[in-house]
């Protein structure tokens, strides 16, 4: 081994000039990328759920449901898309949590940077997620016989809209992350909440034929209000009251849950 | 004032009912290594991660280079480094991606982040590993990267918290060498550990700390002194005769089956000639014989009354 110390002792580096809080955020966004790349895993997870999700509501309970597997997928493919945002939005808690109890944080919490950087890195990571998931899971749909009535302006809105939930529910999974030392748990604890959110939905089912009490829940569970509005712009007939309503809670949590986020994170241990 | 790196002032942290750090005093002046000796769970790590800014104090103040702690923090990390217990490195990332990563986050540009990593992976031996991911370095690779990760942007003060923990003879003492070579560019140096040795060869200032207090300071000799005494070692020609030797030296001479040797604390040279002769005196012939300061470990068992091994196990 060659004796390192001769040519360290010689460089004095100056601190450049501070970068950007952007600057900061796009860093940590080509961390996310750079995962992608280093480990393609955790793409198949992301992208196998939704598909089994599709194939199996489609051909199985399709026909019961719709009376036609085509019928079907007008009705559950906006709903399907709503889902795997929510979904995906545990695996940037599950991220966190691994970063955090490596010390990874404790290096980056130690530099001069803007300090809701490292979190702001997550969701260009939760974005990009979204749109792979979303894009797969809507070719699917189309080579299956999916028609979004409002063409293609209705799909920009409609991922746009997605980006927006997935946002806004993502601060729950890093508020999570934040708190549980093990991704693992952060996994368990965020579908044993999903699972019942989504499914108590109008994401499979029109909720006419539920009993009264679980139909006034599904009404005001935010999925559902999200799928409506998602349905309405993939078929242009989205109202501006839908919409407005699909973004209460992802508003709503983002302004309890970023203060909160950076609190927790400053405290952190 | 300025020429200290560290002053730290009855700095506390409570965890629950627990006091991590009790009221912990230091001044570290600029350019030294200095030395956190204690035993695990003695609130080592507390204290760096509280100077680091990583952990606000429960009590105390503190400034670290130049700057409060509590109300200048943002300052204190852009001139401070800290490579902690467990590699701060995304595992999933190339060694040059992190260097990259970070050295963007300091601002640097696409270009010049490019030719820092190259650099540094260079100067750390490190370029052959460049392209792989860092879950598959091994442990001193490793440590030598995350080392390299504090060094982006050249700190005042950099912070190591058990820098050669886990890592086999050879790779301590590389992180030894450039300990040094660091310390000897000007970088000050607040490192933690629990091996005496480690303390003992590297830092010119030591703080024992144990249960959240600090219970000595000085220089490794200074440390030793307190002891009160040096070691008389002495090896009988004869192994039958290690019995009237240990007669002839009376209280306080202990034998050692390993080695043969017999150890007796005393005042000074003055004390190991007398003894010596009377070995002589006595007829017993001495094949070998040398005066030593006691170790750290019989420093630290002096201080606080336990063997650091065993509080080691209590911890």
């Amino acid at each position: 081994m060659s004796d390192p110390v001769r040519t360290i002792s010689l460089a004095h580096v100056a601190r450049p000039q501070p970068p950007s809080a952007l600057s900061n955020a796009l860093v940590f966004g080509w961390r996310a990328i750079l995962k992608f790349r280093h480990v393609p895993e955790q793409l198949f997870d992301l992208v196998m759920t939704p598909i089994m999700f599709t194939l199996l509501f489609t051909f199985i309970f399709g026909g019961a449901l719709a009376g036609s597997p085509t019928g079907y997928l007008q009705w559950f493919i906006p709903g399907i898309l709503v889902q795997t945002v929510v979904f995906n939005t545990v695996y940037s808690g599950m991220g966190l949590s691994t970063d955090l109890s490596k010390g990874l944080f404790d290096r980056f919490r130690t530099l001069p940077i803007w300090s809701l950087a490292p979190f702001a890195g997550l969701m260009v990571g939760d974005i990009l997620r979204h749109l792979i998931a979303g894009a797969i899971i809507l070719a699917i749909g189309l080579i299956l016989g999916y028609r979004p009535e409002a063409g293609l302006p209705g799909v920009v809105g409609s991922f746009l809209l997605l980006f927006a939930i997935g946002f806004g529910w993502g601060w729950i999974f890093i508020v999570l992350g934040l708190l549980v030392r093990t991704p693992m748990t952060v996994m368990t604890l965020g579908f044993t909440v999903l699972f019942p959110v989504t499914f108590a939905s109008n994401i499979m089912v029109d909720p006419a034929t539920m009993p009264g009490w679980l139909q006034s829940i599904v009404e005001v569970n935010p999925v559902s209000l999200m799928t409506t509005a998602l349905r309405g712009l993939m078929a242009g007939t989205a109202t501006a009251a839908e919409i407005g309503r699909a973004l209460i809670a992802p508003v709503l949590l983002t302004l309890l849950l970023a203060p909160l986020t950076l609190w927790l994170y400053r405290r952190k241990q | 004032m300025t020429d200290l790196a560290i002053d730290v002032r009855g700095l506390q942290r409570h965890f629950g009912k627990v006091k991590a750090v009790a009221g912990i005093d230091l001044a570290v002046a600029r350019g030294q290594i200095f030395a956190v000796l204690g035993p695990n769970g003695a609130g080592k790590t507390t204290l760096l991660r509280m100077l680091a800014t990583l952990l606000p104090p429960t009590d105390g103040s503190a400034t670290v280079v130049g700057h409060d702690l509590a109300r200048e923090a943002e300052a204190v990390r852009g001139k401070i480094a800290m490579t902690g217990q467990f590699a701060s490195l995304d595992e999933d990332l190339t060694g040059r991606e992190n260097l990259i990563m970070l050295a963007r986050l300091w601002g640097f540009g696409r270009r010049q982040a490019r030719e820092r990593a190259r650099a540094l992976l260079a100067d750390f031996d490190l370029a052959d590993a460049a392209t792989r991911q860092v879950k598959d370095y091994s442990g001193g690779m490793r440590r030598r990267l995350d080392i390299a990760a504090s060094l982006i942007v050249t700190p005042e003060l950099l912070f190591l918290d058990e820098p050669t923990t886990g890592l086999d003879p050879n790779a301590r003492a590389g992180v030894w060498r450039l300990i040094r070579g660091l310390a000897a560019s000007g970088v000050t140096i607040l490192l933690t550990t629990q091996y005496l040795e480690e303390a003992d060869q590297l830092a010119d200032r030591i703080a024992v700390i144990d249960h959240g207090r600090k219970i000595a300071e000085g220089t490794s000799r200074e440390l030793k002194a307190q002891t009160g005494s040096g070691v008389l070692q002495v090896v009988p020609a004869a192994a039958g005769e290690a019995e009237a030797a240990l007669a002839v030296l009376g209280e306080g001479a202990q034998y050692s089956a390993e080695g043969g040797r017999i150890s007796l604390p005393v005042t000074g040279a003055a004390e190991a000639r007398a003894r010596l002769a009377a070995l002589e005196a006595a007829g017993i012939e001495v094949a070998e014989f040398s005066l030593g300061s006691p170790s750290l470990d019989e420093v630290f068992f002096a201080l606080t009354g336990k063997p650091l091994e065993e509080e080691e196990a209590a911890a």
